[in-house]
């Protein structure tokens, strides 16, 4: 049988032409190496079992231009209406992949804390702008490899604490050609560190876009991470992310993982709980109508005794949509003690909505606790009639009740001004949010 | 079925609670994520659109309810819970009869109002219906014992069985019930 030819899209080509332009030139830092990576993988087909579900080959269709500092140009005021409510006090701004200065402020950060925009750290110690999971088999963080160009370090040194929130805020404005962006967010928390940093990714219009992003946190002894993730990008746009989690001792990190925007969006989310009693919760609420695709893999590796991980994705599905949820928990086999808890349910409000759902667990400690439910149904019935027995039109009551359904995960959320924003943009996501937002 | 005559199975659930019915569930339902107090809301403000007054504002609407609450000896932070969520039985009924109170039905049922709940449970929800008695409502009481009535006495009992009413009698009717058992009646019904 011939092996059929291996989908790269213009992405080596547009390497070629750019490369010489990127931060330290296309030798650098593994570019032309991850490039080749690139090549030989090719773009994920649906026989691959990872991507089984989720069809990413029309982005070879497309030819995408690498963005450049050429492509942050929108007036900043223009730029400052886009910018969510709640990204307020500490903040980086970057438009298409590009740092926005003028509209970001790093504020008095506290001792040990520090912020730095990648496209600086390549320049000055470019070592520390490189990932810890370098190398694997995955064509899009080799992408990520081949053509980042800028992002953000975040260090905290052992004990270091900040209160406020660091708001990191991707915005795609897009450009008159379709635009790839690959932006990266190294976190490097010490031990006893404590930080909560929040991503967003907005669309500011509707041309195609492609956003590429790899997110990596390190989370020393003890240190406790909040990490959220908003993606609310444009209709057309094409979003792929990478979060990988590293963590230590005793160590807690907290994921929440929004998916409202993009046509197509594929969020992989990998932890390394490599040491005892190290903790991870990930939440993620996942909306989607009319056409849109949203795929979330997730992967935990139970690799020390006494490890937890407790997983909490509910997605809620209209028009003829389509979701993705793959939660796989491997326990290894000196990891006794682990508790290993996943839950993911989803509502279809229509008939051509469509979810393929799918826990995997592999055990191989003994003494563990793991637990897992899947779900994809309808509105409760007896809940619905109990409502409008109470004078409730039944709009108004599915409204409520789907409110309610997507309101389980948003209450998670611990940044209040960021809370309040989500569930103003889920309410009005949802048929019959106008009247729901009226019982609010 | 006539209610104010109207049919009252041709109407749907919302219409009926809008036209003043208001039926108390045996198994209240647990709605996470929805505040009860938000339901009462949106509950009432359906219903006195319905019947033509205006929607009350949040300062009243905030008065009435807490005062309401008082009915089932519930504090303030009941309010602010989701809908029955990790309610125990007892706190379910009275909510089911705190609603009540806020709605204001015409003619409310509640079934079976009185199971599983201890005694301490049972006095606050008789106390609470007892306060709702009056000339423009008519509130059908559906129980299995004569305990529940020893704290709301009725007006009227009917004993239904096969569907049917098949006795029709005054307090007295349940008590002898109660002593005689129901195949007491049904020996009656027999000869």
């Amino acid at each position: 049988m011939n092996q059929p030819a291996v989908l790269t899209g213009n992405f080596v080509d547009e390497f070629e032409r750019v490369a010489k332009n990127l931060p330290g030139g296309g030798e650098f830092a593994g570019r032309r190496a991850a490039i080749e990576r690139f090549r030989a993988l090719g773009l994920p087909t649906l026989r691959q079992e990872a991507w089984k579900y989720t069809n990413v080959t029309p982005l070879a269709r497309r030819a995408f231009r690498a963005a450049t500092r050429e492509d942050a140009a929108t007036a900043a005021a223009t730029l400052a209406a886009r910018l969510p409510e709640y990204a307020q006090g500490i903040r980086l701004v970057f438009e298409n992949g590009q740092w926005r200065e003028d509209l970001s402020h790093r504020g008095d950060l506290p001792a040990g804390v520090s912020l730095r925009v990648l496209f600086d750290v390549l320049r000055d110690a470019p070592s520390e702008a490189a990932r810890m999971a370098a190398g694997e088999a995955n064509p899009f963080q080799a992408l990520n490899d081949a053509f980042y160009t800028d992002g953000v370090l975040v260090t905290l040194a052992p004990g270091a604490q900040v209160e406020p929130p660091i708001h990191l805020v991707f915005l795609a404005s897009g450009g008159t050609e379709a635009l790839a962006i690959h932006p990266r967010v190294l976190i490097r928390a010490g031990s006893g560190a404590r930080a909560r940093i929040v991503e967003t990714y907005h669309g500011t219009n509707e041309t195609a876009t492609l956003t590429n992003a790899v997110t990596e946190i390190s989370a020393g002894e003890g240190a406790h991470i909040e990490h959220y993730l908003v993606q609310d990008e444009s209709a057309g746009a094409f979003h792929v992310g990478h979060l990988y989690i590293e963590q230590a001792r005793a160590s807690s990190v907290t994921s929440h993982a929004i998916a409202l925007g993009g046509l197509l969006a594929r969020r992989d989310i990998e932890v390394r709980l490599a040491a005892e009693q190290a903790g991870v919760i990930l939440n993620g609420l996942y909306l989607t109508a009319g056409r849109q695709h949203v795929d979330h893999h997730t992967r935990i590796d139970h690799l020390a005794p006494r490890t937890a991980s407790d997983e909490f994705y509910r997605g809620v599905l209209n028009g003829s949509s389509r979701a993705v949820f793959n939660g796989r928990v491997l326990v290894h086999p000196k990891a006794f003690k682990t508790d290993a808890r996943q839950s993911n349910h989803n509502l279809l409000l229509s008939g051509d909505a469509e979810v393929d759902t799918k826990p995997e667990l592999e055990i191989y400690a003994d003494d563990v606790k793991c637990s897992h439910g899947a779900t994809v149904g309808q509105l409760d019935a007896d809940a619905l009639f109990y409502l409008r027995s109470r004078g409730l039109d039944e709009t108004a009551a599915r409204g409520l009740l789907t409110y309610a359904f997507a309101a389980d995960v948003i209450g998670r959320i611990g940044i209040e001004s960021l809370r309040r924003e989500l569930i103003r943009r889920v309410v009005g996501r949802l048929p019959g949010g106008e009247l729901v937002r009226g019982m609010l | 079925m006539a209610y104010c005559g109207r049919d009252l199975l041709a109407l749907p659930p919302e219409a009926r609670a809008r036209e003043g019915v208001f039926l108390a569930f045996q198994y209240p339902v647990e709605i996470p994520g929805v505040n009860n107090v938000y339901l009462m809301k949106a509950s009432l403000n359906a219903i006195r659109k319905h019947r033509g007054e205006p929607e009350l504002d949040a300062v009243e609407f905030l008065k009435l309810v807490k005062e309401r609450v008082r009915l089932v000896q519930m504090d303030d932070s009941f309010l602010g819970r989701a809908v029955n969520e990790g309610f125990s039985g007892g706190e379910k009924k009275r909510n089911e009869i705190f609603q009540m109170a806020v709605l204001e039905p015409r003619l409310a049922i509640l079934d079976e109002t009185d199971s599983g709940l201890d005694i301490d449970a049972l006095k606050i929800v008789a106390s609470g219906v007892n306060h709702l008695r009056g000339p423009d409502r008519a509130i059908v009481l559906i129980t299995h014992y004569q305990r529940l009535l020893d704290y709301i006495v009725p007006d009227v009992v009917h004993v239904l069985s096969g569907g049917r009413i098949v006795r029709s009698g005054d307090r007295e009717l349940a008590r002898t019930l109660e002593q005689r058992g129901y195949d007491w009646l049904k020996e009656v019904a027999a000869a």
